[in-house]
């Protein structure tokens, strides 16, 4: 369950946030297999960006995200060197923390 | 006495649980309290109306032709669809997708503030043929657009 971001300011001036998260994103909908019993849910519920010690984007997700969750936008303000600190929290109380550099 | 004294000692703990979180959170080690902030209620919804009230509360909703959403046609792996969303609209403060014919359609929901460019792709699941909806609240109204996405095979299991 690692957080892999891309963080770059692009020609007109923003910086193009690109964020990938492993992890299995499940539904609590699916049944196992062999044993018939249904696998439980287990979910992102929420990922922040902060800049500067500041939220900007949070994204509140349900379990209707696709596995290995991909998300990506734009943010008006960071320069190059600055750093960007993405975190998420699942259902299960996991979570998970990492700063990355603006290139 | 003795059933008196263990939910004394329940309330207790669940008293220390708290602080120690409390503390834990003012010294960064869990991550800031935006994470508390989750509308789950909207998430849990089985209908579309009651998720939006729980999401935005019962204002109404415009169609706009000022957001756009970028997504397939037909979407072969319903497991995997790939959506943006641009809202072109002026001060936008949250973003949402409902996918209309989920079992929960209230999918994600995204807090925006100024610095954000309101251009966001995402990754979602989709059991079947369905409008997705996506919303977006600005200048105290909320404003949505919708695109039907075909689905071959359903993504949601069960």
């Amino acid at each position: 369950m690692t957080i892999k971001a891309k963080i770059k300011v692009i020609s007109d001036g923003t910086a193009e946030v690109k964020v990938l998260i492993k992890h299995p994103m499940e539904t609590g909908l699916r049944k196992d297999r062999k044993t018939g019993k249904v696998i439980p849910a287990h979910y992102i519920k929420t990922v922040a960006c902060e800049w500067q010690g500041k939220p900007v984007m949070t994204a509140y997700w349900g379990w209707a995200i696709s596995k290995n969750p991909y998300l990506s936008f734009r943010m008006n303000g960071p320069a190059s060197g600055d750093t960007v600190k993405v975190s998420w929290v699942d259902n299960m109380d996991e979570s998970d923390s990492k700063e990355f550099k603006v290139r | 006495m003795h059933a008196v004294n263990l939910q004394r000692r329940k309330v207790l703990g669940k008293a220390l649980y708290a602080s120690l979180a409390g503390l834990a959170a003012s010294w960064g080690l869990l991550p800031a309290n935006v994470h508390a902030a989750r509308p789950d209620s909207a998430f849990t919804a089985k209908d579309i109306d009651s998720g939006l009230v729980e999401l935005f509360g019962d204002n109404g909703v415009e169609d706009s032709g000022d957001i756009e959403i970028k997504a397939p046609e037909v979407a072969e792996n319903g497991a995997v669809v790939p959506i943006k969303v641009t809202a072109n609209v002026s001060n936008p403060e949250a973003m949402a997708l409902v996918v209309a014919k989920n079992p929960n359609p209230v999918i994600c929901s995204y807090d925006l503030t100024p610095e954000v460019v309101p251009t966001v792709s995402m990754r979602i699941k989709m059991g079947e043929s369905s409008d997705v909806i996506a919303l977006v609240k600005a200048n105290g109204k909320i404003y949505q657009s919708v695109k039907e996405v075909k689905v071959t095979v359903g993504g949601c299991g069960g």
